[in-house]
């Protein structure tokens, strides 16, 4: 367990040198704050409170922006080291190579979730007047479930990385992994809806769609009832469930894999 | 008797169809010190890689410090053993004490160590700057103290010599021989022969084509191969071809301005000597080269050579 926090304490180290900490917190935070600032102002009666609004534009930003920073963060990490050959010299010493692996995971993980708190937080605090409980509830779990988010592709960019030939096939590869999650795989499932008019395809297998994409989960968790999001009905818990499952199963694949490697 | 510090049997490993070991079978005790002689492409590298878990055995048997290189003993195996590898690629963002300390915290050694490290090669200097703004040799260095933190007990240096600036070079043998004074068994490997001739090493291990041509201390190396000898005459200069014409025709080599060749045989030495002797003043002086390491090297290769 030592040798897993000694890795994760350099890793974390090298974003904080290589300022890829610093980048991704700069973005998420310098995008947050301009949904929250120049985005549309509630107005009227019915006008839901400035947290929640920017809980929904926050959510949005989420869904494009932290798989690209999780895939770009995750994809080298394993390949760009045994690219450079420093490899060879860390698994000689006495740590094991799932202790690499989880360790440079939770290392990234762990500047994401600084990233989207200190991103998010400033937005938030930001948009705070008059918001009762459940905004706060809701942006708690945006928040949280962004993060959740982060881990998946995160996991995905390991696997990717492990899988790989060198660093810049995992990097074509991730930037592909990223296309077709969150641009590709909506537009074909919107495309097939439409095609197919609401009638052949059964709500089961809509469902069962939704499931294999995570961006679609995270939809789920945060804007339940809009959108596409709202033709599968099943609740959050059950969508952070497959989002858990989202993290194992590339991790997994990611041990497998480098476990096989040679160095 | 304790158990030996590294045991191979009948090792191989295969790359597709590409054997880059065939059955090698090497056991290094503590407190021996090992020279793998080969060419690039030997297999010396793909051995260390074997011994270290890096890559995983087609067939045969490896034991590091007791156990298989590959699960949980070899893991802990390998806080006992220091390795240097051939093409060493260090985290260039790190200052050179950072860099240490993360090594020492992977392996269980004491951070104090690293300090004391860095001076002993002479990086004490440089141990805040980053590693990427350091010299070749500086590198070098500083992955021999790497490989020597947590008092190992089996020291695995591939190519070490390589890239070290010649002034260097005694405080890294030093570093090396005082680990191995302590009892710690020392595997390296060079292409270099020059680079080993000087120094004491118990074995030598020639490797060629991933099999193991010949190992044994050179002594022994040299009497297994039998190759002749070199005896140098200098003579008073306008006597070489009179000097050449009263000893064996058999044993001249080449006579020239002030200089006689000879070659001989083990056996022969002390009967030609002799006849020398009896040159008297035609001789100023007799020096004998024993067969160098390289062409004992060559006679081992060829000797493997199907």
């Amino acid at each position: 367990m030592n040798a897993l926090s000694v890795v994760a304490g350099r890793e974390i180290g090298a974003g904080l040198r290589n300022r890829w900490a610093a980048a991704a917190t700069l973005m998420l935070a310098g995008l947050a704050l301009a949904l929250v600032l120049l985005g549309g102002a509630p107005a009227g009666p019915a006008a839901a409170s400035p947290l929640a609004v920017a809980t929904v534009n926050l959510a949005s930003l989420t869904v494009y922006l932290v798989p690209l920073i999780a895939l770009l963060l995750s994809y080298d990490a394993l390949a760009g080291e045994a690219e450079r050959g420093t490899m060879q010299l860390l698994l000689a010493c006495p740590v094991a190579r799932w202790q690499v692996l989880i360790g440079k995971f939770l290392a990234h993980l762990a500047v994401l979730a600084f990233a989207v708190a200190a991103g998010y937080g400033v937005a938030g605090a930001l948009a705070a007047g008059g918001a009762d409980a459940a905004a706060w509830r809701a942006f708690g779990v945006m928040a949280l479930s962004s993060v959740w988010l982060g881990a998946v592709f995160a996991a995905l960019g390991y696997a990717i990385g492990a899988a790989a030939r060198d660093r810049s096939a995992a990097g074509a590869a991730a930037i592909a992994a990223w296309f077709a999650f969150v641009v590709l795989y909506d537009m074909a499932l919107l495309g097939m809806l439409a095609a197919d008019e609401g009638q052949a395809v059964a709500p089961g297998l809509f469902a069962a769609l939704m499931l294999a994409n995570p961006i679609d989960l995270y939809r789920m968790v945060n804007l339940g009832d809009s959108g596409l999001a709202g033709l599968a009905d099943f609740g959050g818990a059950k969508a952070m469930a497959a989002m858990a499952a989202w993290v194992a199963a590339p991790l997994a694949a990611a041990g497998a894999l480098f476990y096989r490697r040679e160095y | 008797m304790s158990a030996p510090a590294a045991a191979l049997e009948s090792v191989s490993k295969r790359y597709g169809a590409v054997a880059a070991l065939d059955g090698v079978s090497l056991t290094v005790e503590p407190g021996e010190s090992v020279v793998l002689l080969g060419h690039n492409g030997a297999g010396k590298t793909t051995l260390f890689k074997l011994m270290l878990g890096l890559a995983r055995l087609s067939s045969g048997r490896i034991r590091v410090l007791g156990a298989p290189p590959r699960g949980a003993g070899g893991l802990a195996a390998r806080r006992r053993i220091g390795f240097m590898p051939e093409r060493l690629a260090l985290h260039d963002d790190m200052t050179g004490l950072a860099l240490l300390r993360f090594y020492a915290r992977l392996k269980g050694a004491a951070a104090a160590e690293c300090l004391p490290a860095l001076e002993r090669m002479g990086l004490a200097g440089a141990a805040n700057r980053r590693v990427g703004t350091w010299s070749r040799g500086m590198r070098q260095r500083l992955g021999l103290a790497q490989a020597l933190l947590g008092a190992p007990r089996l020291l695995l240096l591939d190519e070490p010599a390589d890239g070290l600036d010649p002034s260097a070079k005694p405080s890294f043998y030093g570093a090396v021989d005082r680990i191995t004074d302590g009892g710690a068994a020392t595997l390296l490997s060079s292409h270099a022969l020059a680079e080993i001739g000087a120094r004491r090493f118990s074995r030598i291990a020639i490797l060629d084509k991933g099999r193991l041509a010949a190992c044994g201390a050179l002594d022994e190396l040299r009497a297994g191969a039998g190759l002749p000898s070199r005896i140098h005459l200098s003579v008073p200069s306008g006597r070489a071809a009179e000097v050449a014409d009263r000893l064996p025709a058999g044993a001249v080599l080449c006579a020239r301005a002030g200089a006689v060749e000879l070659s001989c045989r083990s056996g022969e030495t002390m009967p030609l000597l002799r006849r020398i002797a009896e040159l008297d003043d035609a001789v100023d002086d007799v020096e004998i080269r024993p067969p160098a390491l390289d062409a004992i090297y060559a006679h081992y290769r060829r000797r493997a050579a199907p």
